[in-house]
This record gives structure tokens, C-alpha cells and sequence, in this order.
């Protein structure tokens, strides 16, 4: 049988940019879902959209914009994004998940703005939206490849640093750990791992890779370590089987993927509840 | 022992603390001799935490001075040499997913040092600390499974795992129930006559914690009492009226 993905060159760039997103993705999201800010992902897609919009209506007039992979004025605004969240943080202490709404809304906000002076929506913009394995470019493999690196070493160095900071900051501020700096760094990369994301799911569904794997391994590991390992595993095996059966059943990979999360994550419950009768039925 | 021996583990001089104009701890000045057992009691809302917190760095008093081992705060680098257990019911979602064994090697994560990773040595000093609080059978249990006293003994662990010379406990039995708490007092008994270790246990119960430490201090934004554990239970009725506002029957444990 011949296998599609080794034939046409934009399914080997979308599939390899889905391997690594697959892994970048829940990787980053389990710090996030213990530290109880699922929705922040939220917050930086929709302001990465304002980035991508930014780009379009520019490209309009500007032919150094309209040469520019839209992707990097995204992470530009993504990365904008997430300092504004920490500083948002910092200002309303008490009501920290304000920073949340206000961020998204800005994003949104601006995102509508840009597009209606780009005169409205193209092509562009609703695979950016939704997700679209034909709009991987080569450029966006390295892209993402490059974000990789700098996320694998971000996370393997400061894995002990950022898993005391998840589980109780007072103890790491004991410690003499400085929380301050890796948090910012960690929102960074959050920032570029949503941003590189949105070309395979999409803007309006990435925060769902980053956390229904993790959601789905919470259920069932035994530790950290092991939420990180089953999170990565439910994060690639969506993304493979997502962009596999959207190409032969022709379906939108962005919703294929987060559906395919769906499902990982009702087998788990399921098996969850199995695990938790089968003692009281051996007894 | 130590080349500390003859200076306090703490020494706090002169430490006011105020929010405003309101004074939460007005001028005090104790310490905590080397291998003490010191409870610190007082009641809700006396300035405990509030002198916990700027004895470990985490509030800065207006005024006043905290040292540890002779050398004062804003000098002292050694974070290892100071194991912290907090309350628990503060600063702890019981859903983290994290085994007994990852929430222990938290404690050396200090110690061990950015961009560097835990050894073999350091493994086995992680299962040594469980032993010692006696929790061996639940090393890779998930930290939420456990009863609130497990719970507390696992943070006493994360706590000895750097090998501290000073324990600071800020009310550790709250939410554990009556049963385990005189085995948890008991456990801290032993840790401090076995191990030399010095402790600064926080709690507004006075009766049972009368009977494991050997030195005292009362607290309510002042300080009213300090010293060993035999005066304190002789000049108690006097010092509990002052301190309380009304007169207080300390129980007393005869053995």
C-alpha cells in the first residue's frame, strides 16, 4: 500500500510539524493545567489571530508584508500577549484570571479591526482559523522545529524549577528559587508554541491540544512524570490520527485532531471507572 | 558538633511588622537556642505567620533584625540549612498530580542547583527522608491519595531531605485528625532529640505541644513569655490571663 504522507510534499511538512506540535503542545500544557490556567492558551491564540490579521491587511499595501510568513507577526503578538497577562497579573493580584478576559477580548477586538481593513475574510485567514494541512509551508517546519529546541532545553533544564513553582510557590521562594523570570520565559514559549500550533489546528481550537491530553493523563497517571509521558503519548497519537483520517476521509485536521482528543479522553474516564469497580469486584 | 554551637540557630532583634498603622508585632526579640524544640503559641490573629514569614524572607519587617546561625538574613545563602513546612490547607491543591517521592525531591531541588539534575546520591537520600517520617509503603502513591496527617509527615520529609539544622513548622496539624496528632508531635520529639535537629513549631494549641517541646515563646503582637518548658508551665496561668484577655486553664499531661 502506498502511504500518501511520503509522496506529496505539503503532507511530509504538515505531518512532521504535526510530531512536533504533538509534543510541544502537552508538554507545555501540563505546567499550565496544574497551575490552574487552562485558559491563558485561549487567551494567546486569539491574540495571535490579531498578529495574523495585522499581517494580512499590511500585505495589502506593503510588499515586505505580503513576502512575510504571517506566522512571526503572530508570535510577535503572542509573545506581546503573554507579557501583558503577567503584567495584568501583577496589577489586579486578587481577581489574577481578569488578565484572561481582557487579553482575549483586546485580541479579538483587534483581530476584527485588521480584518475588516484587509476587506474582509480570505482563504488565508479561515485556515489560520481552522486549521489546514495544505498551508504548511517548508518555512513553517523550521519554524517550529527551531521553537522545539528552545522549548525542549527551556523545559529539560528548568524541569525541576517549574514543577516546585506548579506545586507550591511559597516552598520554591523558600528555597531560593527565582519564580519570577522562569514564569515569564514560560509564558514565552507558551506564546510561540500557540503561535507555531495554528497552521495544523488552528487558532480557534489550540488550546484544546494543549489541554485535553493532559486532561485525559490526569485521570489516569500516577505522579508527574507520568501525566507528562501519557499527555505527550494521547497529544501525538490525536495528532497522527487526526491528520491520517482527515486526509483520507476529508475532513478539516484541526477538527479531526481536537475530536480525536475528545474521544482519548472519554476512554480514559471510562477507564478510570473500570479500574475503580474491578478491586471492589475481585474482593 | 558545629562550629555554631555557641550562637542561636534564630535570633530575632527588635522586629516590628505593620500593615498601615496597625501594628501586627511590636518590638520583639527572642531566639531559638541550638537543638531547641520551640513551640511558639498564640492565639488566631497574634502575628504568628506574620513572624514566620519575615523570620524566612517572605514579608520584610519595617524595623529589626532576623539572623540565622549568626549571620543575618539578607546575607544568609544557605537555604538548605532551612526546612519550611507550611499549612497545608494554604498553599496545596490536593489534586497535583505528583507521587510521595516527587513531592520529597522537591526539597533538594534548592540544593542541587539550576540546570542540574538529581543523582543517585540524592535519590537515596529522598527514600532515606520518607523512611524517616515512616511513610516507605506510599512512595509512589499520588500525594492526594493520602490522609491530611500523611500528608503533613510527606512535607516534613521534603522538608528534612536537605539535611536542615532548623525545622520551621507553621501550624502543621491543622486538618489532621486527633489521633495522629500526638504521633506527629511524638515523630518532631524525636527528630529533635535523635537528630539534633533544631525545630520552630507555630500552633495555637497549647496543651498537647506543652508536653513535646522544650522551650516556649508566647506571641500576641508582643512578645510575653520566652524560655524553657518548666517555667513556662509555672508562670502559665499569669502569662495566658495577659496574653488571652481572660484566664486559661492549660491542661496539664502527667505521665
Amino acid at each position: 500500500m502506498s502511504f500518501p504522507f511520503f509522496h506529496y510534499e505539503f503532507l511530509q511538512n504538515a505531518f512532521l510539524t504535526g510530531i512536533m506540535i504533538g509534543l510541544l503542545a502537552p508538554v507545555l500544557g501540563v505546567f499550565i493545567v496544574v497551575r490552574r490556567q487552562s485558559l491563558i492558551a485561549d487567551a494567546l491564540s486569539h491574540i495571535t489571530l490579531a498578529g495574523i490579521a495585522a499581517n494580512l491587511m499590511l500585505g495589502r499595501s506593503s510588499s515586505f508584508f505580503q513576502g512575510l510568513n504571517p506566522l512571526y507577526m503572530g508570535m510577535v503578538f503572542s509573545v506581546g500577549g503573554a507579557i501583558g497577562i503577567e503584567q495584568l497579573r501583577k496589577v489586579y493580584k486578587h481577581y489574577e484570571e481578569l488578565a484572561i478576559p481582557i487579553i482575549m477580548s483586546a485580541g479579538i477586538g483587534l483581530s476584527v479591526i485588521f480584518i475588516s481593513l484587509a476587506n474582509g475574510f480570505n482563504t488565508d485567514l479561515f485556515n489560520y482559523l481552522f486549521g489546514s494541512v495544505l498551508a504548511v509551508k517548508k518555512s513553517d517546519v523550521w519554524t517550529v522545529f527551531f521553537i522545539l529546541l528552545l522549548v525542549f532545553a527551556f523545559v529539560l533544564f528548568l524541569y525541576k524549577e517549574l514543577f516546585v513553582l506548579s506545586f507550591d510557590e511559597e516552598q520554591a521562594a523558600v528555597s531560593g528559587i527565582k519564580g519570577k523570570w522562569i514564569q515569564f520565559l514560560f509564558i514565552i514559549m507558551v506564546a510561540l508554541v500557540i503561535a507555531s500550533s495554528m497552521k495544523i489546528v488552528g487558532i480557534l481550537l489550540v488550546s484544546a491540544l494543549m489541554t485535553l491530553p493532559v486532561a485525559a493523563s490526569l485521570r489516569i497517571a500516577n505522579g508527574f512524570k507520568q501525566t507528562f509521558v501519557l499527555s505527550v503519548i494521547f497529544g501525538e497519537t490525536a495528532v497522527i490520527l487526526g491528520l491520517i483520517s482527515s486526509y483520507y476521509l476529508n475532513l478539516a485536521p484541526g477538527g479531526t485532531i481536537v475530536m480525536i482528543s475528545v474521544l482519548i479522553l472519554l476512554l480514559s474516564l471510562a477507564w478510570k471507572k473500570w479500574r475503580v469497580r474491578k478491586p471492589i469486584l475481585n474482593e | 558538633m558545629s562550629k555554631h554551637d555557641n550562637t542561636a540557630a534564630v535570633k530575632i532583634e527588635n522586629l516590628s511588622f505593620h500593615y498601615g498603622d496597625r501594628y501586627v508585632l511590636e518590638r520583639i526579640n527572642f531566639e531559638i537556642p541550638n537543638g531547641a524544640f520551640m513551640g511558639l503559641v498564640g492565639p488566631n490573629g497574634s502575628g504568628k505567620s506574620t513572624l514566620i514569614k519575615c523570620i524566612l524572607g517572605l514579608l520584610k519587617p519595617q524595623s529589626g533584625k532576623v539572623s540565622f546561625f549568626g549571620i543575618p538574613l539578607n546575607r544568609f545563602k544557605k537555604w538548605e540549612e532551612i526546612g519550611y513546612v507550611s499549612q497545608k490547607a494554604n498553599s496545596f491543591n490536593t489534586a497535583f498530580p505528583a507521587t510521595v517521592y516527587e513531592v520529597v525531591s522537591m526539597g533538594l531541588f534548592g540544593k542541587v542547583g539550576l540546570f542540574r539534575f538529581l543523582n543517585h546520591k540524592h535519590k537515596q537520600k529522598i527514600l532515606e527522608a520518607i523512611e524517616t517520617v515512616g511513610m516507605t509503603n506510599y512512595v509512589h502513591r499520588n500525594i492526594g491519595e493520602l490522609s491530611g496527617g500523611q500528608q503533613q509527615r510527606v512535607f516534613i520529609a521534603r522538608a528534612l531531605v536537605s539535611d536542615p539544622k532548623l525545622l520551621i513548622l507553621d501550624e502543621p496539624t491543622v486538618g489532621v485528625d486527633a489521633a495522629s496528632v500526638s504521633n506527629f508531635y511524638q515523630m518532631l520529639k524525636s527528630l529533635n532529640e535523635e537528630k539534633g535537629l533544631t525545630l520552630l513549631l507555630v500552633t495555637h494549641d497549647v496543651g498537647v505541644m506543652s508536653d513535646y517541646v522544650t522551650h516556649v515563646a508566647c506571641l500576641n503582637k508582643q512578645l510575653h513569655f520566652h524560655g524553657n518548658t518548666k517555667e513556662f508551665k509555672e508562670v502559665s496561668k499569669d502569662g495566658f490571663s495577659q496574653m488571652y484577655g481572660h484566664h486559661v486553664h492549660v491542661l496539664e499531661h502527667h505521665h
